[in-house]
């Protein structure tokens, strides 16, 4: 099967610091791949990457077999799909919100669509005419991860979207996730400092340290690795 | 008015500064400073300005024009720091307003091209352009900075670069026009504008002075959109390169 995102020697770096060092390897299509690794080892740097926020250094990144530097930002961004851990509403309501990435390509969003997606995310359709920033946390964030889905993205990139939110709603955002997974066959990439919902959830884990890929594989499989750094980073990382 | 007359108006000096005396506000210095500096500016403006008329050349003309404009730049210049080439961003807008200023009212001949109308008025348009050309600075920089998550929502949906910093483009565009346009409302009825004010002192009929300041009226407000427009339209694909990424910003995640 086609990788939804293959790197070949990929490297990062600003004017003075290394922060993607060569990374080589395939993200699954239609699986959940969770990414791990300590604050700074590059893990959303290599998001920004793969959708084209940021261009790599050197290497080479493939989207479903594309290059990516052949693929107009707008259309790479709308197939590789990104939801930040800081959910940034825009000003309105929340139905303001959903239409945005319809609106800026001159489509409209029907008021069927947008609720359909509202109880897609666990929410009923009162939500649509409420103000997006008087919602909680964890609502702003399902209606961000509504928000970007509208755009249909084959490969949908979660930077960290569960570690603001309290037990319950990251467990209902990880059956939303899940299920989006399996309905749409959307491939997910999610990047979490829980490791614990890392190996649960992910059917593939890369661990990145320092800029390098340390190890990748099934997630079991990474969980029980014998790289000193990668056991290191699981005996002392956040178990939640 | 005589030299002798204008020594006696000193005394609008001497109150400020048994003012800051009195009240200790420390400002004697900067009274006298600015005060010295006006007399001499002022006075030198005159002396080049009435040999500029004398003259009849178009070459002064020019001369004085292009001193006005480079003055304008370089006091602007500083608040746009962050936009790349704003140097020649600001000269064009500048060009840009006074080409189609002076060619409206010469072409029509609302005023005669010679160098008692023309130097004046370029001096009120620059004069009001640069003041909001940093206005705009001022407010495009801190809404790119305080907005920074907005734009990178909006290419990261999928959309181009205007579209990412459109609403922070017509947001500084509008706060830096409010000003003349405000202004210009209660015109009149709060304050006569200087100009109108001089002409009338100076014996003027008061019905063609007030006619002349409708006509640099109308042209502030329309310079003030069109600079705020210009510049803005040159400036944001600055904040962007070709794979449309924002580079404006100075920090980046990990």
């Amino acid at each position: 099967m086609q990788a939804a995102i293959s790197f070949q020697n990929v490297h990062y770096h600003t004017d003075s610091v290394a922060i993607i060092k060569d990374i080589t390897g395939a993200i699954s299509s239609g699986n959940i791949t969770t990414v791990v690794g300590p604050s700074g080892s590059g893990k959303s740097t290599l998001f920004h990457l793969c959708n084209g926020m940021k261009s790599a250094s050197s290497g080479d990144i493939f989207i479903q077999g594309e290059d990516i530097l052949t693929l107009t930002p707008t259309v790479l961004r709308r197939k590789v799909g990104i939801v930040l851990q800081k959910s940034i509403m825009i000003e309105g309501n929340v139905f303001d919100n959903l239409s945005l990435p319809l609106s800026l390509h001159g489509k409209r969003l029907s008021k069927e669509k947008a609720i359909e997606m509202l109880h897609l995310i666990g929410l009923n359709e009162t939500f649509l005419h409420r103000k997006a920033t008087d919602l909680s946390g964890g609502q702003q964030q399902r209606v961000s991860i509504a928000r970007t889905l509208l755009n249909e993205p084959a490969i949908l990139l979660l930077d960290e979207v569960t570690s603001a939110l309290d037990q319950s709603s990251q467990r209902e955002i990880e059956q939303l996730i899940t299920s989006i997974n399996q309905k749409k066959e959307t491939t997910i990439i999610w990047i979490t400092h829980n490791l614990e919902q890392a190996l649960r959830i992910g059917d593939d884990t890369w661990v990145m340290i320092d800029g390098k890929l340390a190890a990748y594989g099934k997630s079991a499989e990474v969980a029980s690795s014998t790289n000193d750094k990668v056991k290191q980073f699981f005996e002392g990382g956040e178990k939640k | 008015m005589t030299f002798f007359q204008l020594s006696l108006t000193l005394i609008f000096v001497l109150i400020p500064i048994v003012l800051s005396k009195t009240f200790r506000l420390g400002l004697e210095k900067d009274v006298l400073i600015a005060t010295i500096r006006s007399i001499i500016q002022l006075l030198a403006v005159g002396y080049v300005l009435q040999f500029v008329f004398d003259s009849e050349s178009y070459f002064y003309i020019f001369l004085m024009i292009l001193l006005i404009i480079t003055t304008a730049v370089h006091n602007a210049r500083k608040k746009g720091v962050m936009i790349k080439g704003i140097t020649w961003k600001l000269i064009l807008t500048y060009c840009f307003i006074e080409v189609l200023t002076q060619g409206v009212l010469i072409s029509l001949k609302i005023i005669p091209a010679t160098a008692q109308y023309m130097i004046p008025i370029s001096g009120m348009i620059i004069g009001n352009a640069m003041v909001l050309s940093i206005l705009f600075l001022n407010r495009f920089t801190a809404e790119i900075e305080n907005r920074t998550g907005e734009v990178e929502l909006f290419l990261s949906l999928g959309s181009t670069p205007k579209q990412a910093i459109h609403r922070q483009l017509m947001t500084s565009i509008r706060a830096s026009t409010i000003p003349t346009i405000e202004s210009q409302k209660t015109i009149g009825l709060v304050q006569l504008p200087g100009m109108m004010s001089g002409q009338i002192i100076a014996g003027a009929d008061p019905v063609q002075a007030v006619m002349f300041q409708l006509l640099i009226l109308f042209m502030l407000l329309s310079s003030a959109v069109i600079t705020s427009t210009i510049l803005g339209f040159l400036s944001y694909p600055t904040m962007f390169n070709e794979r449309m990424q924002f580079v404006a910003q100075t920090s980046s995640k990990e």
